[in-house]
């Protein structure tokens, strides 16, 4: 009699999570984890600079998002993070002569980046980190090594033919609490109803069951969740802002912020950027390399 | 401070939705609690098993999935609960078990004598539950059901992960506004889950000892 108990709790939980599998985010390029960066074999730098230090300790440690496909998605194989953002903070280290895998990589969300980096708990974060000026109050950007837009997901076929921003007057949109997008929709576009999660994939969900109309955020994070959906998202493709990812260092550190600014523009000539780009965000997208946006040295 | 005086009117808001859905939900627990409490001990033995696969079903489940299952399992079967529908059913379900299994066991400490002489001068098992046994079994369980609601108020946070803009869900949004505030923010929500606690905490004390039953 308990037994049966037991085994018909177990069977009702697993209807439960059975039911829960949505759609997941979609999986990343397979060769992505191939880096081919060389490693700077002799590196000489000036006593007591950031870069002498990380040098000399032959190891940094790098904050970035795991959990977005094309940018930072940690592969569970591997227990290391895989993106054009990794690449980047890969192409940066290799010149201070820190292989790939002498990183230590540290999940930043977007409420713990400035924190991470003014505590000194990571050397640098590059987690699809967009450059505004209350963030340049408490920490300084390097870069920007990229430039996203704000854009709109719906159901495939756009059922409400929403176009752009202004033509979700009316309907709900999803997005995460704490975000920018979600902050822009909330000042700009007033007569949209907001829906609000933690985590992208559940605004996915959310769309997939018909309790949301649209998904909207930086288009990278779309293209990825897009990329997933095996056919039932489609981006509208209309961007209404322009969110420049910069790499973030510690506040006055401008030695460091001009040898990443640096290593930005050589990776820009050699192809190196495009590269990552085509290795990662691009195997998931299709899209070819943009070009790449102008280093802002402020 | 200063910053949290500017955001007000977000923390108002967010205050009053995380007590109107502590409130629901508490309501939802205590009166879904007791029923199951009642089944339990009920001589009906199907109405007993159910009870039981109820509680042993919610009382273990993290209650992240019990949102999950709500708010995106449902909705696979074309059943759409509204966002905060969902989480007060959620948190009130999941609470209920709690409760069920307090009430239950003050039910368990008033003696058998008790319903065995209620049950002698012909009252029905629902009469002597109600009459005799429940008045008793609350006045013991007050200080156990208090723990119950408490944690329930605090569990009320992961609301915040299924779109019910709570107190919790301030702490993102505010952050993203300035992150260099963080300590304030933390601190406010904070202060504000407590001005909700420790009244229920304070109001749980003085009921322990207005009903206490002295044995």
């Amino acid at each position: 009699m308990r037994t049966t108990r037991y085994a018909a709790s177990l069977a009702a939980l697993g209807l439960m999570l059975a039911a829960c599998g949505g759609s997941e985010a979609g999986n990343q390029a397979e060769d992505a984890a191939d880096s081919n960066v060389e490693v700077q074999e002799e590196v000489d730098f000036e006593a007591g600079t950031t870069m002498a230090e990380l040098a000399e300790a032959g190891s940094m440690t790098v904050g970035t998002k795991f959990d977005q496909p094309g940018f930072g998605l940690l592969n569970p194989n591997t227990e290391t993070p895989e993106g054009f953002d990794v690449e980047i903070a890969k192409l940066i280290a290799a010149e201070l002569g820190i292989a790939p895998e002498d990183i230590e990589w540290t999940e930043t969300v977007s409420a713990n980046r400035e924190p991470f980096l003014q505590n000194g708990q990571v050397d640098m974060v590059v987690a699809t980190y967009t450059i505004n000026d209350a963030r340049k109050e408490l920490i300084d950007f390097a870069g920007p090594y990229y430039e996203a837009g704000q854009d709109i997901m719906v159901a495939a076929g756009n059922p409400e033919g929403i176009e752009g921003p202004e033509d979700l007057a009316g309907k709900n949109v999803c997005s995460v609490e704490g975000s920018t997008p979600a902050q822009n929709i909330r000042d700009n576009y007033p007569e949209a109803t907001l829906t609000l999660f933690d985590v992208y994939s559940k605004c996915a969900d959310a769309l997939a069951n018909g309790q949301v109309d649209a998904v909207t955020t930086d288009n990278v994070i779309l293209t990825g969740l897009v990329a997933g959906s095996d056919g039932a998202f489609e981006l509208v493709g209309n961007p209404f802002t322009e969110e420049p990812y910069g790499i973030g260092v510690p506040k006055g550190d401008d030695e460091f912020r001009a040898f990443i600014n640096d290593t930005l523009e050589e990776a820009y000539e050699s192809g190196a950027w495009a590269d990552a780009w085509d290795r990662t965000a691009g195997a998931i997208s299709g899209q070819e390399a943009p070009e790449p946006p102008a280093v802002d040295r402020y | 401070m200063q910053f949290l005086a500017d955001n007000f009117d977000l923390l108002w808001d967010a205050f009053l939705t995380t007590l109107s859905l502590s409130l629901l939900a508490g309501l939802l627990a205590l009166v879904l609690g007791t029923l199951l409490a009642a089944a339990r001990v009920s001589p009906i033995p199907p109405l007993r098993g159910l009870a039981s696969f109820y509680v042993e079903t919610f009382r273990n489940t993290p209650l992240t999935v019990v949102f999950f299952f709500l708010i995106f399992g449902l909705p696979q079967i074309d059943f759409i609960l509204g966002f905060y529908t969902g989480a007060v059913l959620s948190l009130g379900l999941y609470t209920a078990a709690f409760v069920c299994e307090a009430v239950r066991s003050g039910i368990n400490s008033v003696s058998t004598g008790q319903a065995e002489a209620s049950r002698a001068i012909g009252l029905t098992f629902g009469q002597s539950l109600r009459e005799v046994v429940l008045p008793q079994a609350f006045r013991t369980v007050v200080p156990p059901l208090g723990n119950v609601f408490i944690a329930m108020v605090k569990n009320s946070s992961i609301a915040a992960g299924f779109a019910t803009s709570e107190l919790s869900s301030l702490l993102p949004r505010l952050v993203n506004a300035d992150a260099g505030q963080l300590t304030a923010v933390l601190l406010g929500v904070v202060i504000a889950y407590m001005i909700i606690t420790l009244p229920l905490a304070f109001g749980v004390h003085r009921l322990e000892r207005r009903v206490a039953i002295l044995r």
